[in-house]
């Protein structure tokens, strides 16, 4: 099984379980996201079946959302925070430096498929800026020493 | 058994308090001795995170910032009887930071278990709701009125009058909406309740609904906030299985539904209309107003919408009455803010007090200046969309009225703070980008000026055709605040203007220079 066919199921009980909730289209995306790791393309008409919506749309929400994503993620993402009080510490040095050690751009993921990194505004953890987050745990006062740790941690932890 | 607190906030979190915990637990089983470990919200002194509590027959002992290398020292100089360890801090509510706080909505973060309903009831949890379910709708809305609360959003709102609206809006379903998006860089408040005190915000909203006659409720919360998701549904389901929600709410034949949704990253569904177009499945585009979502609201019904703050201030009112919460404060603006210390600041964190402090003393008096040791050169209140003040404002009292005299906005009450390193004509064009990656794209001031914004900024910074493209750049402030259709545009330039005021020097405009 492959492509579309290796989903097909989830994305069959994701939509059934969803079908009387109002206003059900974000938590499916949300939900399709969780399970996959992405929104797959080839799910859109399915969904806009589902939905009785045409399938620009489903795309059009799922573009509007930074957090929804139509290709896999690496293994781990990485969401480091641009916001003012992040900048306010150094988080303009610590994008780079984070650029420069996994050799990737915004929105891309490492040639080993290890590390996606994702630009944030804001995780909420102002007062111990500059911060990152890796999947869901949250990082905070981030050097570029701490940051090669946790990123040592994930290697590690995969390995 | 000895009780130990560590806390589950993001913040001690992200300081390692995981680690801290786990490793306590690992040296004390080793020892045999028995804990009851208890992960509590945040005090809000984030410089002491990871913080240990220690319940002792004298009151709470703090020891902290704690990392994992101090447990085995902290744990044979008697941590758990409350000896001393150059750790030691005493009594955390007796230290200058918090000791003259008024905690009012914040009374019970960081003492309590957040998601046990036993340990909220034990701790004055819920009489506003059996206060409440004795109430007229009328009354409780006048309470919430007579209270002063308002909106901590940029517009701030008189709740009351919300409330009001919404119960003499005719419509069989009406629904109560959380505003959980908190995306200001520099505030936290909203996420520490929810991971702090869940059951404030659940009661809070189960009021409004008694209120206003909704039977269901929404929080819509960012997704930058995973830790908040697991507390609010913890929380939630108990509340279920106790009774505090459902068809029958504690035997009254009143019903309150909750629900909590995740939002998907965008700054923009935090503006009220494009949140309740997300909610509904929607791209978050803003609507027109009138009509006000008050009368025509989620699924095109009357709704009241809040933020967190403002929900979670509701339970104190309705145990203490309008007046106890309206005689902090002062001008219009009644109550408490918690206000959030971030950015380059030595003790950043939250502390709650009545409004009318002035930045100064925040900064200095509680922040201790930043945290570089440099001078503090420029200090942002109130989110991306909030004015930079420069250091002959800081005796500005924090008070609604007072920030809008000086074209600032106090918002949700964050400050982010910036020493003498930064550039301010940087922080301008962030501002512009910010709201060209941000907007909604429905009106054309924010989607189009932002995008000009950008690029007149680089322009003046290069030096081409200054005074132009400065007038230019007033110009096209002046056209985003009067023609965007929310604060998204509408407020974007306050940013920019004030940076380009106070720090014209940034942008290469010298005013001795250019006379020359």
């Amino acid at each position: 099984m492959h492509g579309y066919d290796s989903y097909k199921q989830e994305i069959d009980d994701i939509l059934k379980s969803h079908e009387s909730m109002p206003g059900n289209l974000l938590p499916i995306l949300h939900a399709i996201q969780d399970s996959l790791g992405y929104i797959p393309g080839d799910s859109v008409p399915v969904i806009a079946l589902a939905l009785n919506q045409s399938n620009a749309e489903i795309h059009g929400v799922i573009s509007f959302y930074h957090y929804f994503r139509q290709t896999p993620p690496g293994k781990n993402t990485i969401r480091l925070c641009r916001a003012e009080s992040c900048q306010a510490m150094n988080g303009k040095a610590l994008e780079k430096y984070a650029q420069k050690q996994l050799e990737i751009d915004w929105h891309e993921t490492t040639s080993d498929g290890q590390f996606s990194l994702e630009p944030f505004y804001c995780l909420g953890n102002c007062a111990c800026s500059p911060a990152l987050s890796v999947n869901n745990e949250v990082y905070g006062r981030v050097t570029p020493q701490r940051f090669d740790e946790v990123i040592a941690s994930y290697r590690e932890a995969a390995e | 058994m000895i009780r130990v607190f560590i806390s589950r906030d993001s913040t001690a979190l992200s300081l390692g308090a995981n680690l801290v915990a786990d490793n306590l637990q690992k040296v004390v089983a080793d020892k045999g001795l028995d804990i009851e470990l208890v992960r509590n919200g945040s005090r809000g002194l984030f410089w002491l995170e990871p913080l240990i509590e220690v319940e002792t027959a004298s009151g709470r002992v703090a020891y902290g910032p704690v990392q994992t290398s101090d447990i085995p020292s902290l744990i044979d100089n008697g941590m758990l009887q409350g000896k001393d360890h150059p750790l030691y801090l005493g009594d955390i509510e007796a230290l200058p930071y918090f000791k003259d706080q008024h905690r009012l909505t914040f009374a019970r973060v960081g003492k309590t278990n957040p998601v046990s309903l036993d340990d909220y009831v034990a701790h004055d949890g819920y009489i506003g709701l059996n206060n409440a379910l004795s109430l007229t709708p009328e009354d409780i809305v006048k309470q919430v009125t007579d209270s002063g609360l308002r909106g901590r959003g940029g517009a701030a709102f008189p709740t009351g009058i919300k409330w009001n609206t919404v119960l003499n809006a005719p419509g069989e379903q009406k629904y109560i909406v959380c505003n959980a998006d908190e995306g200001d860089s520099g505030t936290f408040s909203d996420r520490m309740i929810m991971e702090g005190d869940p059951f404030v915000l659940i009661e809070g909203m189960t009021i409004a609904g008694l209120a206003v006659g909704a039977t269901r409720g929404y929080i819509y919360l960012r997704i930058e906030y995973p830790h908040a998701y697991v507390a609010l549904n913890e929380a939630i389901q108990s509340a279920y299985e106790r009774g505090y929600l459902g068809d029958d709410i504690l035997g009254s034949g009143k019903a309150f539904h909750l629900e909590v949704r995740r939002g998907a990253g965008a700054y923009i569904c935090g503006e009220e209309t494009s949140l309740l177009e997300s909610l509904e499945g929607k791209r978050g585009l803003v609507r027109f107003k009138p009509p006000l979502p008050a009368i025509i609201g989620l699924f095109g019904k009357p709704t009241v919408v809040n933020n967190v703050i403002s929900l979670a201030s509701v339970p104190i009112i309705l145990d203490k009455g309008g007046d106890y919460y309206r005689d902090y404060g002062m001008g219009r603006s009644r109550g408490t803010l918690p206000i959030q210390l971030a950015g380059n600041i030595k003790y950043g964190g939250l502390f709650e007090v009545a409004f009318g402090i002035t930045l100064r003393e925040i900064l200095y008096d509680y922040g201790g200046g930043s945290a570089s040791g440099r001078p503090i050169r420029a200090v942002q209140v109130g989110g991306p969309l909030g004015a930079y003040m420069p250091e002959s404002q800081f005796d500005t009292p924090l008070d609604y009225e007072s920030f809008s005299a000086i074209e600032a906005v106090l918002g949700h009450g964050g400050i982010v703070v910036h020493d003498d390193s930064v550039d301010m004509a940087e922080m301008a064009r962030y501002a512009m980008e910010f709201c060209v990656e941000e907007s909604c794209g429905k009106c054309t001031p924010c989607r189009i000026g932002s995008v000009r914004g950008v690029e007149v900024i680089d322009r003046i910074v290069k030096g081409i055709q200054k005074d132009k493209n400065t007038t230019l750049l007033r110009d096209l402030c002046d056209t985003m605040i009067a023609g965007s259709l929310c604060a998204m545009g509408g407020m974007t330039p306050y940013p920019v203007l004030s940076a380009l005021n106070y720090f014209p020097e940034d942008f290469g405009i010298n005013v001795d220079a250019d006379a020359a």
